[in-house]
Parts: structure tokens; sequence; C-alpha cells
């Protein structure tokens, strides 16, 4: 989030991660959304996870469909490749490109309607097949850039300034869960609190990870009746807990009363400090979570947190066993089998 | 009665059968043995959107002339499906023969007067040697290829080699195959000698030749041309594409010490999907492609203008059926040539790749992942049924050690390192091919924002008039170039200078070669063009105004390349004379000759008439 054209010099006493950067090497060109835009928040969640995690901006690439959350990765990580493809394939552009080349950061940014009207196929698909990404859904539960048409996450009555929704809701975290997810949260724009540390668990991740962002739309649906405004969720937020994000070396100093926190050792040695506000709530158990997230949901509740969490995923190049190296970076000795080989193909055709 | 066809290494035979009988297998083993005995085969399936029950037909065109197109006309039916009987006897060619099962009497009405019936008792051989219903049925399948050896003089070591070589690495099937194959041909020598007045005779006109499919021919393509990424969703005629690509990867691809595999394969959710995922690992660096059909294509439109206009390296096949709509889903048509030429919504122009057989299919496929990369472009390959389902006898396929794959241009970290200026859609060479980075490269240089969205030279959004026209411009440009890279168009003169020429393209060859054969015997003299590629070079619009009248052979029912030459040529289109096959089947020699003949004679006594 860059609202305003900065210096490009360069405060010397501005913080530096591990790597060197400041928190002005993460940031990208300057939004073009609405004053107070939820997804302004979430691009500035972004960039203080890749900062706080120490990640080469370089090393991530950014992919989204159309929209006005699809528009938000040029304005985060200027240092990194992004691509806006066409509205609601990102998953298959960023399946392709993580096929390509296991080696980078896979960041999917999309919105309701990309993801759950005209994407909804293509979001199954990439979360089934456990691709090594995060998929962050910037929902809002309307369409902003054609100006407030309702999405498919939109609440059955929700009202907008010319018709009432009919239409039952989809939810994205609960078809996540269904579809096979290994990371699954959902999360509120306006609560970097509990944005950021999710963020960082989820880009450690390796597989697939979904995080639904509630991302209030102040143009076209922050009513007081809607469950996507500022007010509702604040009002209604159940989160089952807070999370720390632990890195891989650090050791947990902190001491807490058992049964209380929950530590889950990620693949990458990060660890993940649950803090359970709700006592019952296991974010490893799948089922439960389901069925936890029907029960509020039918009493009008948002849960939020870190709903469910593999530690242990395996992702589409464990599925399909390709190699470590990048496919990318494959040359003719390692992918051209030669005039000998093709004499023998010959012989077996005669 | 006319007189019984007499010929040597040179007839047709079609098998009439019901699919899903195993008669396939047992067909392609009688291609095999004509070609074990040094006789060239081109071999057609002509089957149905269905896996057992509906009709089928498998069509052997034998020539020691080497004709491998579809000849037109049936010199020996072999009329194995009664659904099918009555279409079958009627298209067999006075003086030709029916060969049938005679275990039942058929009322005379049945057979035709002006053929000659060959009756073998197949159900009944094969129910006094065997009790199993599913062996009856197989083996019955291998009676009548027995019985054809004989009849036609197939050496029958030849078929027992070519029985043992089919069921290599299944050797116990070997033994009762050869039995039934030997009940067939010993019936036939001892009841039918001289029944048959067309004969097979060892040649050597097969030389060193393979026996291939265009659709495994187009995978091995893509495993020597160093594709890593394969994404697709199953439609008939394409789907062998992905499955032999898997089949060669399995082979060829595989570490030998880790087993991990140097490629990824993806069977999508539908053909979107499919063409998004090549489309993401083209723009990250890898070589991908997806294999199609007329319906697929329909479905990647949007992403084809995304890769257009973002530059983005792809790979398609589109291995062409009978459409429109579902239309004929296992028939040929080379009716999607518009479509893919200019695909997508705005101002699109696309390569095309035509390959002729499946040796083209398989060089085409390499290079295709050449021009993608050097172009930052789409590339369609072009193909068909007739050519991707059907195996073809083609020169053995080749490789040269000594190529390097064409990875085009992309700025390396050093030059960005060494403040070489990134613009990604500056053209620097004048060839209006920009330089791309890919995705992490460099720390803090060369990244840019891929989008489908207008932008100027250096990749950054904008809507401004003059900066959208100044990159469509480029865009065409570009095309201009790859007129110069794609393979160029194939010109034959005729022996004597000719006002008429003829221009065709892919699967349509070989009919014709024979075509202008027949055409040259008449006296009929054409120069003729073989269309490779488009964009068309210049060389195609000088070969149109070189001649009064260029005929245009294709098969669909608009002339689509007729349209596209109008379209690009500076070519009067009444120069052009369409000559059209589209009912699904592949085009013949006949149809060809007749068709240009009637136009050229009619011609010619119109101006003798002036």
């Amino acid at each position: 989030m860059t609202y305003i054209t900065k210096p490009k010099l360069r405060h010397p006493g501005l913080p530096k991660n591990n790597l060197g950067f400041t928190h002005r090497d993460y940031e990208g060109s300057i939004s073009t959304l609405c004053a107070g835009c939820g997804h302004d928040s979430i691009s500035a969640s972004l960039i203080q996870a890749c900062f706080e995690l120490d990640i080469e901006p370089h090393r991530v690439a950014k992919l989204s469909g159309i929209g006005c959350s699809s528009k938000t990765p040029d304005y985060l990580l200027g240092n990194s490749h992004g691509f806006n493809s066409v509205h609601g394939r990102m998953p298959s552009v960023l399946t392709g490109a993580n096929l390509a080349n296991r080696d980078l950061i896979y960041m999917g940014i999309s919105g309701d309607g990309d993801s759950a009207s005209i994407g909804l196929g293509q979001f199954a698909h990439c979360v089934r097949r456990g691709v090594n990404m995060v998929y962050i859904c910037e929902n809002n539960g309307v369409y902003g850039l054609t100006k407030g048409q309702f999405s498919a996450t939109a609440d059955k009555g929700s009202k907008s300034k010319t018709a009432v929704n009919s239409d039952s809701p989809i939810d994205l975290v609960s078809l996540a869960l269904i579809l096979g997810a290994t990371f699954v949260a959902r999360s509120f724009s306006g609560d970097k609190k509990q944005l950021i540390p999710l963020l960082k668990a989820a880009i450690t991740h390796r597989g697939s990870a979904v995080i639904d962002v509630v991302s209030p739309c102040v143009q076209f649906n922050n009513n007081p009746a809607s469950t996507k405004s500022y007010d509702f969720v604040r009002e209604h937020n159940e989160a089952v807990n807070r999370l720390d994000f632990i890195e891989p070396r650090a050791q947990i100093t902190v001491d807490y009363e058992p049964g209380t926190v929950e530590i889950v050792t990620q693949h990458d040695g990060s660890q993940l400090k649950l803090s359970k506000l709700h006592g019952s709530y296991d974010a490893r158990d799948r089922v439960a979570a389901m069925t936890y997230l029907q029960e509020h949901h039918a009493k009008g509740e948002v849960v939020t947190g870190l709903l469910y969490l593999d530690p242990e995923p395996e992702d589409l190049h464990a599925h399909l066993n390709t190699i470590a190296t990048p496919l990318n970076t494959l040359g003719e000795k390692e992918l051209c089998p030669g005039a000998k080989k093709l004499a023998d193909v010959n012989e077996s055709y005669r | 009665m006319p007189e019984p066809i007499v010929a040597t290494n040179d007839f047709v035979v079609k098998f009439a059968n019901v699919n899903g009988s195993g008669s396939a297998s047992a067909n392609e083993l009688f291609a095999k043995c004509v070609l074990r005995m040094g006789v060239p085969v081109a071999s057609r399936n002509i089957f149905p959107s269905n896996i057992q029950g509906l009709p089928t037909w498998y069509e052997v065109r034998i020539s020691a002339a080497n004709w491998l197109g579809r000849r037109g006309g049936v010199d020996l039916m072999v009329a194995m499906n009664p659904q099918t009987w009555d279409k079958d006897v009627a298209s067999i060619d006075p003086g030709g023969y029916l060969f049938y099962d005679s275990t039942k009497p058929l009322p005379p009405s049945k057979f035709r007067e002006d053929t000659n019936s060959i009756g073998v008792p197949l159900t009944d051989i094969c129910n006094r040697n065997y009790t199993d219903p599913r062996q009856r049925q197989l083996f019955k399948n291998i009676i009548y290829i027995g019985a054809l050896a004989s009849l036609l003089s197939i050496e029958p070591k030849v078929v027992e080699d070519a029985i043992a070589a089919q069921f290599q690495g299944k050797e116990k099937l070997i033994a009762p195959n050869v039995k039934a194959f030997r009940l067939g041909y010993d019936y036939a020598g001892e009841h039918l000698a001289g029944a048959c007045g067309l004969k097979l005779e060892r040649a050597n006109e097969v030389g060193d030749r393979i026996f291939i499919g265009g659709n495994d021919a187009a995978a091995l393509g893509c495993v020597y041309g160093g594709a890593t990424v394969a994404a697709w969703y199953p439609i008939t005629p394409s789907t062998s594409l992905a499955e032999e690509f898997g089949n060669h990867c399995r082979e060829f691809r595989v570490d030998p010490e880790t087993k991990e595999h140097r490629y990824a394969i993806v069977q999508a959710e539908d053909e979107i999907a499919a063409i998004g995922m090549v489309i993401g690992a083209g723009w990250n660096g890898a070589r991908a492609f997806t294999a199609t059909s007329g319906p697929g294509i329909s479905l990647m439109q949007e992403f084809f203008g995304l890769a257009y206009f973002a530059e983005i390296p792809a790979v398609i096949f589109d291995i062409q059926r009978g459409g429109p709509s579902t239309g004929m889903p296992t028939r040929t048509q080379q009716s999607d040539i518009l479509l893919c030429a200019y695909a997508s919504h705005g101002d699109t122009k696309h390569v095309l790749l035509f390959p002729k057989d499946p040796g083209e299919a398989f060089t085409f496929a390499a290079d295709a992942f050449d021009l993608a990369e050097r172009l930052q472009t789409p590339v369609f390959v072009m193909m068909d049924l007739d050519i991707g389902m059907n195996d073809w006898l083609v020169p053995p396929l080749e490789w040269d050690d000594s190529r390097r794959y064409d990875r085009g241009k992309i700025m390396s970290r050093d030059e960005l390192e060494a403040g070489k200026i990134f613009g990604r859609y500056l053209d620097v060479d004048g060839d209006a091919i920009p330089y791309r980075t890919l995705p992490g490269t460099h720390p803090t240089k060369g990244s840019y924002f891929t989008r489908g969205t207008s932008r100027d030279r250096f990749a950054k959004y904008s809507e401004e008039g003059a900066v959208y026209v100044d990159n469509m411009q480029r865009l065409l440009r570009k095309i201009d170039t790859a007129k110069s890279l794609v393979p160029a168009p194939i010109r034959h003169d005729a022996k004597q200078k000719a006002r008429f020429g003829v221009i065709y393209y892919g699967s349509t060859t070989v009919a014709m070669e024979e075509a202008l054969a027949a055409l040259e015997a008449q006296g009929l003299h054409l120069d003729t063009l073989r269309v490779r590629a488009f964009p068309f070079s210049e060389d195609v619009n000088e070969f149109i105004n070189a001649h009064d009248q260029v005929f245009v052979v294709e098969q669909n029912r608009d002339a689509q390349f007729q349209k596209l030459l109008v379209n690009e040529c500076a070519v009067d289109p009444a120069r052009t004379i369409s000559i059209l096959h589209y009912d699904g089947t592949p085009i013949t020699a006949r149809f060809i000759t007749g068709a240009i003949a009637d136009r050229m004679n009619l011609n010619q006594r119109q101006e003798a008439a002036e």
C-alpha cells in the first residue's frame, strides 16, 4: 500500500531485515484502489510478512486474475515478477508456473468474484492438486470494478442499491477444507495482528494454503447489513486461536499454560504457536473444523484464525515425483534423448 | 459381369467390423504383414465415437508405387459386420471381391452380380475349434487374416513372424494365434485356390521406413524438443498425443538413480485450465504444450489472446476433427484453420504449422518450441485425425545431436547486473521481438508485471492511444519476422510450363501426390505449392500471381485456407478455385483428380469454343 509517491531517497535509519532489505524494498506501485479499501491493508500485511520472513523479493511470483483484488499484486513486491492473467483462471496459470520452477514462492491473489464465481472450478482443482502456494481471497462479496454486483460469496438477503441477493453464498474456507487444502485460515483485513502471522505461516507452508480474508468494499458493500463490512466483522469476529509465527531457528522462550497453547512445527522448521481462544478447537482436525464452521456460521458468526493445518503436507511436485531442480533450468543434456536413442525408437516402429 | 480385378501390389482392402470385437489388432497385423512383404501400406481407421458395438472400418491401401494417401474405391471388402453389409457391398469397385463369413447361407439378393464373392465359414471353423466365447470372437479375426494371407499369397512365415512380434512379452499367446492363422490359411488353400485376382509379391519398396502414428510422433517431437510441462484434457482425436508423451517420458526422462521425473504432466479439469497451465509454465521459462481438438480450441480462446498480447510462448497441438460443435468427433477435417489463425477477441494473428504426415509432426513439434520461444507467442501445430490417429509409413525420424534449443531472447542475471536496459516490450533489435526476463532472475532488476491490459514498452499500464497503437504495430511486425522463421512452402513445377497451379497443405499431401501423377498421365500439368506454415511467406503470393488459376485443395466446407490466402496475400480471389472434401473421411486421390480434371478440361473446351 503506497498511496503517495514517496521520495526515492531512503532514510539510513530505516530498519533492515536479516538480508539487509528495508520495508521499502517490498513495496510496489502506488495503489489505485479507493481510499479505505480493505485490499490495501492486505497488501500492507503481505509486505510486512515478507519483510519479517527475510524473503528475497525476487523469489516471489505474484499471480492474479481480474478484478480489484487482482490489481493488488502490482502494489506490493515491486521486485517480484507478477502476472495479472484472465478472469477466474489464475489458479491454472499459477499451477503451470509452479511446475516450471518449484523454487519460487507462489502467491495467488484473488477475489470472491474471481475465485468463487467465474473461477470456482479452477480454485477447486488447484487446491485439490495440492499446488504449493498461498492462495489469498480478498473477499468483499461484491464486484467492485463493475460497480457493485453481488459475487458468489454474498450473503443471501444482502442488499445492493438496486437488488436483494437471493442466492446462497459459497464459503471458500469450507470448500478448501473439503478439497484437501493443507492450510486453511480466515482473517479480516482490518486485523493485521491476526493476518500477518497467518500470512507468514501460509508462506512457509509447503502445500496448498488458502486464506480467505474478509476485506470490506468501502464503495459498494460496507453498509451495516453486510456481513463483509468493517462493523459487522468487528462485532461478529469469532477467532478460534491466536497465532504466533516463530522463525525456524528461534527458541520458544515464552511460558504457557499446558492445554492453552499448541505448538506445531512445519516442514521448514518454523513453529506455529497457537493460543487457543476457543477451548475445544483443534486446528489439526479437518472434520471438526468443518463442523465448527457450520455451527458458528449458523449463529451468524465469522470464524477466523488458523482453521486447519496439516504440518506434513504433500504438494503437487511430490505427487508427480518431479526432480528437485526446476524444470525451467534443464537443457538439451537433461531433456533430449539424442540421435542414437532415436535409432532404437525407429527400430521399434518397423 | 466385368472381368475380375487383377492387381499385384496395388489395391485397396477394406475391413468392415464391429468395434470392440478385437478386430483392430488383427487388421493391424494384416497391414504389418504386407509391410513385411516389402510392400508399402497406408492404413486408416474409420471408427465411431463409441467403445463397443458400432460399425468401424479399417482401410488398407497397398501400393508398391508408394501412393500412401487414400485412393478411393475398394477392391477387396472384408465384410464382417452385418449392420453395414449392404453399404459395404455397394462400395466395392465392379470386378472387385467380397470376402464374407459363409457359415449361414445368405439370399442371392444380398450379393452383387458384378463382384466376386469369396465365402469362408469362419463361425463354423471357430465353433469347431474353440469353446470359449471370447476366444471364438478373437480367433475368428485371426482366422480371416489366415484366409486372406492364402488368397493374396502372403508368405505364411511372414504372418507367423508378425504374430510373434505382436505378442512379444506375451509369448503364451503366440502358439494359439499361429494355430488360428493356420486354420484360415489351410481352409482357403484347400477350397479357394485361384479365387482372388489380387496378389502380393515380395518387393523391396519399404526400405528403412517406419510405421508410426502422428500423435505418437508429435509426442516424441515434444520429448526431443525439450518440453517439460504438458497440460491437457482428454478429447478425441488428440488424447493419444498426451498419453504417448507420458509413455516416452517414462522411457527417456526418468532419472536412472533417483527415479525422479524430468517432466510434469497434468490432466487438467478442462481445456481452459490446460492452456492456462501451459501459459503459466511458458511465462516461467519451461517449454510447455497442450494437445486438443476443435472444441478445446474454442474453449481456450481467451487465453490465446492473453498469450499473444502478453507475449508468452506456448505450443498447441490441434488434432482437427469434424466440426462444428461436437460434429464428427472421430472423423477427420481441416476445419480449424481460421479459428486458430485469428484466435481470440481483438486483433490477433498466430503462427500455424501444417505437418503433412507423422514424420513432419515429429519435426514440427520440436520446431514449434523453438519458434514459440523465439517469437514469444503461441504456436499451433495443425494436425488432424488422419495424421494423428493412423499409422503412416514415413522415413525414419532424425535428430541432429549438435542442435541446440533456441530459447529466444531471455535477458540473464549477468546482463541485468551489467546494466543492460530492460524494457519488456522494447524492440531493441528491430525484429519486433523484445527481451523477456524470467521470474526470480535478479533481486532488484528486470522484474515486471505481466498483464493482458495495454501497457507501454516498459510494461507499465497505459491506455493511451499512441502507446497502444505502437505496441499493436510491433506485434504485427513480429508476425512479419515469423515469416522468415517458419518452415518455407515447397514448390514443384510441372515438366512443362503450366498455367494452373495447386496449393495444398497437411494431410492432403499424400493423396495430392497421387492425383498429380494421375493428372499428368491425362496430360494435365500443374505447378504445386505445399504450404507448411502461416503467416505466409512472399513465395505464396508470388505463386498465386504467377498462375492464371490456382486450385486450393482442403478438407473443410468453407474454403478456410483459401479465405486466409485471400485475406493475407495480395491476390485476386477470382484466381483461386477451391477443391473441398469434408465428409469426414480423408480426401482421396480419385476425388482430387476428378475435381481438378473436370475443371481443367472444361476450361480447355471453353477456350477451344472461343
